[in-house]
């Protein structure tokens, strides 16, 4: 009886003291409503950027997205940051009555041509892991969308990113300890789409009868020119800003070594006089003088932004590349038509 | 009151239901199968709010919806006013263009209760539309029917309110632009990326081309009888093609390879 008891405590104790490993975010299993309503959104207000909230269940290693309700815009004013929480516990507030999933799992924002790694999504995503285990970013953008291509991807940070923002230190040596390049900033995560067995029966019937869609009619069309040169256009904007970040870093280097030069110089300076006062048998001074300007440590300018500059850049880059795939293929095409 | 057919009643329609055609976007059909999914167990049906506008030419464009609970009984139905108030003000601040046109509800047909709560609808809006999907596939197939009322009067007196069908345009240019394929199976692994996408298109393209050339052969070889307007398409596809010299197609083409080319390159090396 008392073993009884004793393994039953025991066990108790166990499964409260571990704590529940949670298994990594494999999948992002969203539904055909959320992605409707988020192109809806985004079409609607674009070229303006819009954010809104997105709701589901955390299950194992797939993150579910059931259901999601679009931010008004917000003006930068105080007393509408109050109406702005008062709109969204009213909405969670309806929605749960209608028996949508009540969870907040993340937010989506609209993008303009793949330019959305900045500062402030960072932000929000630690905002955001305050309060909620698993959270993921949904980023549409509508330019591209009107390529044929459905421009949805799930961000995340990763977690080595994560614990390296929170001491805000981004010097050179703490990156290269943890071996965090800028690749390792986000995570993407790949997406599922699913839809109730009703709504694939509607579809299935409401499907146009015809055998080529608005889709291929988007995906064949001839003209690119504006959307590549718009691509070419951010790109050359974010070489420029790499290329200052790069000259911030150079200054830096240049004080860094003149400041050490001047550091060696002293010192020497400071033990020719040691060397002269020993010899005439006097206290040597010490060798360090921490109120001596040239003692006092340069700031390292932060790497955080040149690595959210490259991953942009990196990001235009694959764009055009997949821009021009697509052009390939299609002039191929026409020559093969003109021959004929 | 739905009125039966079966009446010498005269009809002073409200609006000339002739011109009038209900525009339905593919998100608001997601709704209501998704509320029709998540509706609580002792509920039989769903009903909501249908926002959207009226376009100039007379056509209601139905855009958004969202579900209002309510409790109905044999004879009676009570629709939550003040969450239907919440949702429609919560609604406009996102999008103040969108007004309510109208309400949905799930089942075939226009059942008793549906009098009073088109009533209820006609004071916010002047001529609302009442949607109604049938997400129980009771005819085979899943049949979504709008109705405008119509008044009905013997001369001066007006006796009884009818339910008219006015014709619904199902285009659905978005969920064409999505890919059906993504919205009309219950599981999608990946979304298509650029290239898988093109490949599709390609393929659909190709096979169009081979259906018109078997349909010419066919004409040509006596096989099937000829139709002169199909004729007509084809040779006007045909002479659309730019007729441009080869040597000027030609540098056109090399041109844009050569410019693609370098974005290509430069793309990668940038990496």
């Amino acid at each position: 009886m008392a073993n009884n008891s004793n393994t039953i405590a025991r066990s108790f104790l166990q499964v409260a003291s571990t704590e529940e490993v949670a298994p990594p975010l494999r999948v992002v299993q969203i539904e055909g409503l959320v992605i409707l309503k988020i192109i809806k959104h985004c079409k609607e207000f674009s070229p303006a950027l819009v954010t809104g909230q997105l709701l589901g269940l955390d299950v194992g290693s797939i993150l579910e997205v059931t259901n999601c309700f679009p931010f008004p815009i917000r003006e930068e004013d105080e007393e509408i940051e109050a109406d702005g929480a008062n709109y969204q516990l009213e909405m969670m507030r309806c929605l749960r009555e209608v028996n949508v999933d009540n969870n907040t799992v993340g937010w989506y924002q609209s993008t303009l041509l793949g330019s959305f790694q900045t500062v402030e999504l960072i932000e929000t995503f630690m905002n955001y892991q305050e309060n909620i285990r698993r959270c993921v970013c949904i980023i549409y953008d509508p330019s591209r969308s009107n390529q044929g291509v459905l421009a949805l991807k799930a961000l995340k940070l990763s977690d080595a990113f994560m614990e390296l923002y929170r001491s805000n230190n981004f010097t050179g040596e703490k990156l290269r300890e943890r071996n965090l390049s800028w690749v390792d900033i986000f995570e993407e995560i790949p997406v599922k789409v699913s839809n109730s067995a009703l709504i694939s029966a509607f579809m299935t019937e409401l499907e146009a009868d015809s055998p080529i869609t608005q889709c291929d009619y988007d995906r064949l069309q001839l003209s690119t020119n504006p959307f590549m040169e718009r691509n070419v256009e951010f790109l050359i904007e974010c070489m420029d800003e790499l290329s200052i970040e790069q000259q911030k870093f150079q200054f830096y280097y240049r004080n860094l070594s003149r400041q050490q030069a001047q550091q060696q110089a002293w010192l020497q300076k400071r033990r020719s006089e040691n060397m002269a006062r020993k010899a005439a048998g006097e206290e040597p001074l010490p060798e360090e003088d921490p109120s001596n300007p040239i003692f006092k440590p340069i700031p390292e300018p932060s790497r955080l932004d040149s690595f959210l500059i490259t991953n942009q850049i990196s990001n235009f880059c694959n764009q055009i590349n997949g821009v021009t795939g697509q052009s390939f293929s299609r002039l191929y095409l026409m020559k093969a038509l003109q021959e004929s | 009151m739905a009125a039966s057919e079966h009446t010498a009643l005269q009809f002073t329609p409200v609006l000339s239901s002739s011109s009038l055609l209900a525009k339905v976007h593919p998100l608001v059909i997601f709704n209501i199968c998704d509320c029709y999914v998540r509706r609580p167990d002792q509920a039989e049906r769903v009903i909501g709010t249908l926002l959207g506008s009226v376009l100039p030419d007379g056509t209601v464009d139905i855009r958004n919806s969202y579900a209002v609970p309510h409790n109905e009984s044999s004879d009676q139905v009570a629709l939550d006013i003040d969450y239907h108030h919440n949702m429609l003000l919560s609604h406009q601040k996102v999008n103040p263009k969108e007004a309510i046109v109208g309400w949905y509800s799930t089942g075939l047909g226009v059942t008793g209760g549906s009098a009073l709560i088109h009533e209820f609808y006609s004071r916010e809006v002047p001529n609302p539309i009442h949607l109604t999907v049938d997400t129980g596939f009771r005819n085979g197939e899943g049949t979504i029917k709008a109705y405008v009322s119509v008044n009905l009067s013997l001369g001066d007196c007006q006796l009884a309110v009818q339910f008219q069908e006015i014709p619904v345009d199902l285009r659905m240019v978005e969920a064409e632009q999505v890919g059906f394929d993504i919205l009309k199976t219950p599981m999608v692994d990946k979304i298509p990326s650029d290239l898988e996408g093109m490949e599709a298109s390609m393929q659909r393209l190709l096979a169009l081309i081979d259906d018109v050339h078997k349909y010419v052969d066919d004409v040509v070889e006596g096989h099937t009888a000829s139709d002169s307007s199909i004729g007509r398409f084809i040779s006007e596809t045909v002479a659309s093609l730019p007729k441009l010299l080869p040597s000027a197609f030609d540098k056109l083409v090399n041109d844009n390879l050569q410019l693609c080319g370098y974005l290509d390159i430069g793309g990668f090396l940038s990496d």
